[in-house]
């Protein structure tokens, strides 16, 4: 079970993430990033954390990438154009996140028996479920924090407004 | 006794999907689908915390995934306000005609 959705949601999401690559237009790109994230959230799900699996589903395939679509589609901007830039970033590109991808994998395949195994749904303990563990966490050793995102955010909101406003 | 599936497997498929969004980072030319690949590396390395989360079964890790998500949408909601008064100035979202700064 754990096996087959590992499969099936890995591939579909490798196979998002190198389709955002090689679209050209951003819709397509920014398409193939809700599959990216929709079956990240099932992956989430599969390791136990299903608060952040419906958070996942929510904040970012449901804000977030509707948030990008409606911008692409406000700017409607076109294609992107193949110019001389980016035969420079594919000399660079490629070798780059190759060699991230190498030492990222070397370290985590020579550590591969410590790390261990991964049995579906996971358990923190078996007393406590996680959503209850993480709003317990989260309302009493982490309150400022939480708080301050909220401030973050109404932040982040107000220099929205004040970058996109039409000058006068 | 069902087939199990390393830690390590969740962190390669990390891994994966970071170094593809340093690709896409690097390679990409339209400034919109630049952003759109910084969202995917934040994502993978959700899957990480994630993944250390369940080898511990401590929930610290799951609780910065949710930082990072309330991050991630504030720097949404801004970057994408940059990308719009950039659209209106200059006309174009290409970032080899974005060069402003460039001497």
């Amino acid at each position: 079970m754990q096996l087959a959705l590992f499969l099936i949601f890995g591939g579909l999401a490798v196979a998002g993430a190198l389709n955002l690559l090689l679209q050209r237009h951003p819709i397509n790109s920014a398409l193939s990033l809700v599959v990216v994230m929709m079956s990240l959230a099932v992956l989430y799900w599969s390791l136990g954390a299903e608060f952040l699996a419906a958070s996942q589903v929510i904040v970012y395939s449901g804000a977030i990438m509707v948030f990008f679509v409606f911008v692409i589609m406000l700017l409607n901007a076109g294609e992107e154009e193949r110019t001389t830039g980016s035969r420079a970033a594919y000399l660079v590109g490629f070798p780059g996140a190759a060699a991230i991808f190498c030492l990222l994998s070397f370290v985590f395949l020579s550590e591969r028996k410590a790390l261990g195994y991964t049995n579906i749904g996971g358990y923190l303990n078996h007393i406590t479920s996680n959503i209850s563990e993480i709003s317990t966490i989260l309302f009493t050793k982490l309150l400022l924090p939480f708080e301050v995102t909220s401030i973050l955010i109404l932040v982040a909101i107000l220099g929205a407004v004040v970058l996109a406003r039409k000058e006068q | 006794m069902l087939p199990q599936v390393p830690i390590a497997a969740y962190l390669i498929l990390a891994a994966v999907l970071f170094s593809v969004g340093v690709a896409a980072f690097l390679i990409k030319r339209n400034l919109i689908t630049i952003f759109m690949s910084i969202e995917l590396m934040l994502n993978a390395v959700n899957l990480t915390f994630v993944a250390f989360a369940h080898m511990w079964h401590q929930v610290s890790g799951q609780i910065f995934v949710f930082f990072v998500m309330v991050v991630a949408a504030a720097e949404a909601a801004v970057g994408l306000a940059i990308i719009i008064a950039i659209f209106r100035t200059r006309e174009t979202l290409n970032v080899d005609q974005i060069d402003l700064m460039k001497s």
